[in-house]
Order: structure tokens, then C-alpha cells, then sequence
């Protein structure tokens, strides 16, 4: 009896794909690999090193000990009341987990070539097992964070947290989608067009500078009005400097800014995840 | 009737030829365009027909062209065909790591593949937690990798290494554990590329009896793809052939095998190599008479003329070895073994079999060189042998048998 209603078909493959398909179902039933891409990623970083886990804080770190040094008792950037050491380490942690965020989720595709040639499942799995595996480090350092502000606390520095503190787990997930996103876009243009990983490598350094990293949003208007639009435009610029706020009370919430950041990131994590769908089927083709 | 558990319908895999992509991105702009209209693809028309070996008029290909097939569960399909015939596209389609350019494949269960085994192995992690990455790769969950794990172990006979980093380990015992990993999936429908050729003599062994309790035993639904004609004897209930990208035959295994040797194997006698420096350039097959011949009949008196290239003078030991088209292998004749080289810097060697001894069917031969025991040249399935029924007893009666051999002998 071969009784063929159309519903009984489990899946489908075929050269027609919706816009927007992402079957959670499946993502769903491939949790267990996510959770072993972390472990694999977390693990084998620093295998084989000597100072193994430590590197997570020496990044960190020394490129804060660097920004204090340069910008602020060379260049005089003013951080307000806020130790400048404090204020480029929480500058400096939080950038890194978006950077990392872009730079490994916008390799996807090519450094997975070869497994994703030989083997299905969802492809989304490898970014976002990136995503996650960068929260784990992210978190690792911001323990550092917290240890160095226990410290100035403890040293009479004017430190104020408010209860905005609550709300930056969300701005890690804003981070996070905004990382991905662009990410995925890149990763799946890579596969075409090679040119965008030279752009991808120094493009993320020039992001930094306009990102707010190392001095106050404020600052900026004051100093460059005229090239000031260029960080206002920037989506983590309103997100560092938040999170700033969030953590030291420092510099400035602007209602406009957040919801421009919300919306330019949804928009962007959703075209990532339309561009990474139509890739992930044919990519394989073109890599 | 066992109902069907996945059916394949005009699926076709366009692939271009030369650089990837469409080229431009204005041809890039062009197809975004017309799909932004939801009008065909404009280079999906063009596309010649995938033959390897002529230059086509197109920049386009068609690696594979409306394939349709259906299998029923618990079926073991073999998949046959010649290199670029389109199976590993059919195969990638079908294990869903590439889409097809049209048509559709739908499924009742899930498809798992082993393509390429050991795929995701990471060298820093030791065995144990490589077994976990490589399963959850491969579709497993952790409870199932872990209800199954010391038999994977087991399997492998990596018991002593699994907390050892895989870096460590030798090739053999990569492949031991990739394959046994793999080897317990347990997906509805598994599709087997040629894994078998990995590991020692011992494993192998191993291996092939695990895929015949997969594919026999455990009544799973296989799809199989092998150049091993005899495994896909053994192990395949159906059989579909590839050829340049088109579905040339379905149905029965053994008429299939049949089929495809003659179609496939050069599907010619006699071979020619006329570049050559060191080694054979022709080799022709003629009858007592010197005429060419086409087919041979069981008895008759053979000559195979081969022509030689020796550059260097060494001393050529020329060898054609014959089997079956299972592989299986018929008997050789070695010049060296006989007493007889060849040292002239060309010449034509001719080996003579005064009674075909091979009953009738089709099989193919090797031929090997070599100079004192070392090989120069080793050209495998160089032509197929048709031998139909003669007279091998030169008394007009034609013995029935239809496997085996025929030899000379005396009843007192």
C-alpha cells in the first residue's frame, strides 16, 4: 500500500527555500552539539600554553593598562570621575566580546568548510556556538572587571551603580545579535567574494575608534562636531557607552540611542539570518 | 508492500565549469533579479549534458539531471556509476549538504550519512570527547552517544588510548574510531560512500560485517554507493546507475553489474596509450588468423599483441591479469615468471593462449610492468573481455557450464 498524502513526509529537500526558515525544532534537537562546539571551543584555545586560562585576563588587561597610558595620561582624554583604568577596562571587555563576536562568526563558512561538506546540521549551530562560546570568555573577564572595581571601591574612588546594572545582560544580548548578524552577513559574502576578509580584518580596527571605546560619547560632540554623526550612527557606540553607564555611572543613557541601536540591530540580525539561510544551502558550491 | 521512504523527483545539480560563482556580479545582479520577479533563472537554459571528456559548448554543467527514484524501507540501494558520473552530487543532495538546483527529494525519515568519516575530529581533545563531538556532529544527542559509548570504545580497540589527544594518535586509529563512531548511528536511512578502504586488514573486516548487520540485520534503509562490485552484490537488494549525470539504469543487481561493466569499463578490448615513455602503448587482441576480434569464444586460440616503449632498455616483465565482474580474480600471465623480458627500447611482446579457458560472461583485465620485482606501470580495468560459448573440446559439442573455467584433460 503506498498511500502517498503529502503530509506524511518528514522533510523536504528541494531548490525552493522561503525567505525566512529557520525550523527551531531542529536547532532544538542539535542543543547537545551546541553545547559541545562550546566545550571544544572553550577547552582548546589555550591548550598546549603555559599560562593556559590566564590569557583570557592578559588581553584584556594589557590593552586597558595601554589605552590608559596613551589616551588618557598622553592624549588627556577626560573620563569624569570615573578612574581611567576602570573606564578602558569596562570599554575595552566589552568591545572584545563584540569583536571576537564579528571576526569568528564572519569566518564560518570557510574555516568549516570541511566539515560542512561531509555532514548536515543546522548550519546556524556554528555561529551561535560562537556566540556563546565568546559569553563564557566575556564572562571569565568580567570577573577581572569586578575584581579591579572592588579594589578602586575599596580606594574611595566615586563609583556609583544604579539599577540600570539590571539591564545589561540585555545589552550583552543586543551585543551579541549585532555580532552575529553582521557576522553572518559577512560569512556568507565571503564565500563569493574573498575581498571582504581583508575588509573584515582592519575594517574592525577603524570600527573601534568610532565605536566609543576609548573616551566618552560626549566627548566627541564636544571635541569633532563635525565628524561626531559618524560615531552617533554607530550602533555600538550607544552600547559601550551604556554599558558604561550601566557599570560606573558614567556618561549617558539617550532613549533615542537605544532605540536606534534595538532597531538597526534587529534589522541587521535579521537580514544576517535571511543571507546566511540562502548561503548555507549552495554554499558549498562556491567556497 | 513496504511503503516508500523517500522519493527523489527531477532532481538536477547545475554546477558551473571554471571559476566559481557566476563570474560577475553582474550576472549576479541579473539572477537576483530575475528570481526577484519570479521569473526563471536565465542560466539555468543553458547546460550541456556532464561528459568528462569532451569540451562542451556551454560554461554550464549538468552534474546531475532529472533523477527520480523512490525507496521503499528497508531497502539497501546501490549506487553505481563512473568518476563524475554525479553520485557524491547525489549523495551531497541527498545527505543535505548542497541543494539541487530543481526538483526535490522528500523523506519519512532521517537521512545520516558517511560520507567522509572523521569529519570534526579536533586534535587537541582526547578520543573520549572527540566520540561526543564527532556524534553530536553527525546528529546524535548526548544521552545516545553516551548509552552507546564503551561500545563505540569497544569497537574501535582504542580502549587504551581514549583519554590520549586524538594528535597523538596514529591514522589507523583515527579512522578505527571515526569509523566506529559513525557506526553506531542510527539514523532511518543511512548513506555509505566507499568507507570500507580505511584501516588494517583486521578492522576491515570488522567493518564490512558491521555494515552487512546494518544493511542486513537491523533492516535499515541504506543507500550505498561502492566501485566494490561485490560488496554491492552482497549487500544491495536495488541498484540505480549514474552515467554523465543521468539515471541510465534501475532494477535488478545483478543484471545492473552487468550493464554497467560493459558500458563502463572503457567498454572496450583493446587499449591504446600512445604517449607513453616506459610502458605499454597498445595492446590488441587478435585470433589465430591475426584478424581483430571483438569477442572471444571459450577455447579459442588467442594472441595479445603487446606494444612496448622502453627508453632506458631496462628489462620489462610484462603482465595481464584477468577477473571477473565481481573483481574477483581469474588467472595471469606474467612474462617473468616464465623466463621472459623484454629489453628492446620498443617492440611488441605477444602472449598467446592457445584455449580460452574462461567460460562465457564478461570480464576485464589489469595490465602491470615491472622492472626486477619493482612496479613501472599498473593500469587497472584496462579493457573488458566479452567470451561467448565455443567449442573448447574441438569436438562440436558445447559444454553448458556457465561458471568457472575449462581445462584440458584425459579420462583412461
Amino acid at each position: 500500500m503506498s498511500t502517498e498524502s503529502k503530509d506524511q513526509w518528514l522533510y523536504t529537500i528541494s531548490s525552493k527555500r522561503k525567505l525566512i526558515n529557520i525550523n527551531f525544532k531542529e536547532i532544538w534537537q542539535y542543543r547537545d552539539l551546541l553545547l559541545l562546539f562550546v566545550k571544544r571551543d572553550v577547552i582548546t584555545v589555550y591548550k598546549q600554553t603555559i599560562l593556559g586560562p590566564l590569557w583570557y585576563f592578559i588581553q584584556p588587561l594589557f590593552t586597558a593598562i595601554t589605552f590608559t597610558l596613551i589616551f588618557n595620561k598622553v592624549a588627556n582624554i577626560e573620563t569624569g570621575a570615573v578612574p581611567p583604568f576602570l573606564f578602558n577596562l569596562a570599554s575595552v571587555s566589552v568591545w572584545g566580546y563584540f569583536r571576537t563576536c564579528l571576526t569568528a562568526t564572519s569566518d564560518t563558512f570557510k574555516s568549516n568548510a570541511a566539515i560542512f561538506s561531509k555532514v548536515y546540521f543546522p548550519r546556524i549551530i556554528s555561529p551561535l556556538s560562537l556566540v556563546t562560546s565568546n559569553l563564557v570568555k566575556f564572562g571569565i573577564q568580567m570577573l577581572l572587571f569586578i575584581c579591579f572595581y572592588i579594589y578602586y571601591y575599596s580606594q574611595g574612588a566615586s563609583l556609583s551603580i544604579g539599577s540600570s546594572l539590571l539591564f545589561f545582560p540585555l545589552l550583552v544580548v543586543l551585543m551579541a545579535m549585532l555580532g552575529l548578524g553582521l557576522g553572518m552577513i559577512i560569512s556568507s559574502m565571503v564565500t563569493k567574494y574573498r575581498d571582504l576578509k581583508f575588509l573584515v580584518a582592519f575594517g574592525v580596527q577603524l570600527l573601534m575608534y568610532i565605536s566609543a571605546v576609548m573616551y566618552p560619547l560626549a566627548l566627541i560632540r564636544e571635541k569633532l562636531p563635525k565628524i561626531a554623526w559618524l560615531v552617533e550612527y554607530n550602533p555600538m557606540a550607544y552600547i559601550i557607552e551604556s554599558a558604561r553607564y550601566m557599570l560606573l555611572g558614567e556618561g549617558t543613557i539617550s532613549t533615542f540611542g537605544l532605540v536606534y541601536t534595538v532597531v538597526v540591530t534587529i534589522v541587521i540580525f535579521f537580514v544576517g539570518i535571511i543571507i546566511f539561510n540562502k548561503t548555507e544551502k549552495t554554499f558549498i558550491d562556491t567556497v | 508492500m513496504s511503503e516508500i521512504i523517500l522519493k527523489a523527483t527531477n532532481i538536477s545539480k547545475q554546477y558551473r565549469l571554471g571559476l566559481i560563482g557566476t563570474g560577475t556580479v553582474k550576472n549576479d545582479l541579473k539572477r537576483w533579479w530575475y528570481g526577484l520577479r519570479g521569473k526563471e533563472d536565465p542560466f539555468l537554459k543553458v547546460g550541456d549534458v556532464n561528459d568528462r571528456s569532451t569540451a562542451g559548448s556551454s560554461d554550464y554543467v549538468w552534474a546531475l539531471k532529472d533523477i527520480n527514484f523512490e525507496v521503499k524501507h528497508g531497502e539497501v540501494l546501490g549506487i553505481i556509476g563512473k568518476n563524475g558520473a554525479g553520485k557524491s552530487t547525489l549523495l551531497k543532495i541527498l545527505s543535505r549538504v548542497t541543494g539541487p538546483t530543481t526538483g526535490e527529494i522528500k523523506t519519512k525519515g532521517r537521512i545520516a550519512s558517511l560520507l567522509e568519516v572523521g569529519t570534526g575530529f579536533h586534535p587537541e581533545l582526547t578520543g573520549r570527547e572527540n566520540i561526543y563531538l564527532n556524534g553530536g556532529i553527525l546528529g546524535m544527542t548526548k544521552a545516545e552517544i553516551r548509552s552507546k559509548e564503551s561500545e563505540i570504545i569497544e569497537f574501535s580497540g582504542c580502549e587504551r588510548y581514549v583519554d590520549t589527544p586524538v594528535k597523538r594518535y596514529s591514522s589507523g586509529m583515527r579512522v578505527r574510531l571515526a569509523f566506529a563512531v559513525a557506526a553506531f548511528l542510527e539514523p532511518d536511512i543511512l548513506v555509505i560512500d566507499e568507507v570500507l578502504a580505511v584501516g588494517d586488514a583486521e578492522f576491515q573486516k570488522k567493518a564490512v560485517g558491521k555494515m552487512q548487520d546494518i544493511s542486513k540485520g537491523e533492516g535499515r534503509t541504506v543507500l550505498f554507493v561502492s566501485h566494490d562490485m561485490a560488496a554491492i552484490q552482497t549487500l544491495c537488494s536495488r541498484l540505480l546507475i549514474l552515467e554523465n549525470g543521468l539515471l541510465s539504469y534501475e532494477g535488478d543487481v545483478s543484471k545492473g553489474v552487468e550493464h554497467y561493466l560493459s558500458s563502463v569499463k572503457s567498454g572496450q578490448l583493446n587499449y591504446q596509450n600512445l604517449n607513453c615513455t616506459t610502458g605499454i602503448k597498445t595492446i590488441t587482441f587478435l585470433d589465430d588468423k591475426d584478424d581483430h576480434i571483438e569477442s572471444i569464444l571459450v577455447g579459442q586460440k588467442i594472441k595479445i599483441q603487446v606494444e612496448y616503449q622502453n627508453e632506458n632498455s631496462r628489462d620489462l616483465s610484462i603482465s595481464l591479469g584477468f577477473f571477473d565482474v565481481f573483481s574477483n580474480f581469474k588467472f595471469a600471465c606474467r612474462s617473468d615468471i616464465i623466463d621472459k623480458t623484454y629489453n628492446s627500447q620498443t617492440g611488441v611482446a605477444t602472449l598467446t593462449i592457445d584455449k580460452w579457458p574462461l567460460s562465457e560472461g564478461i570480464y576485464y583485465y589489469n595490465l602491470a610492468v615491472h622492472d626486477k620485482g619493482v612496479m613501472i606501470e599498473n593500469v587497472k580495468e584496462v579493457g573488458i573481455l566479452n567470451t561467448e560459448r565455443g567449442d573448447f573440446y574441438g569436438n562440436g559439442k558445447l559444454p553448458g557450464h556457465k561458471k568457472g573455467f575449462y581445462i584440458d584433460y584425459n579420462w583412461s
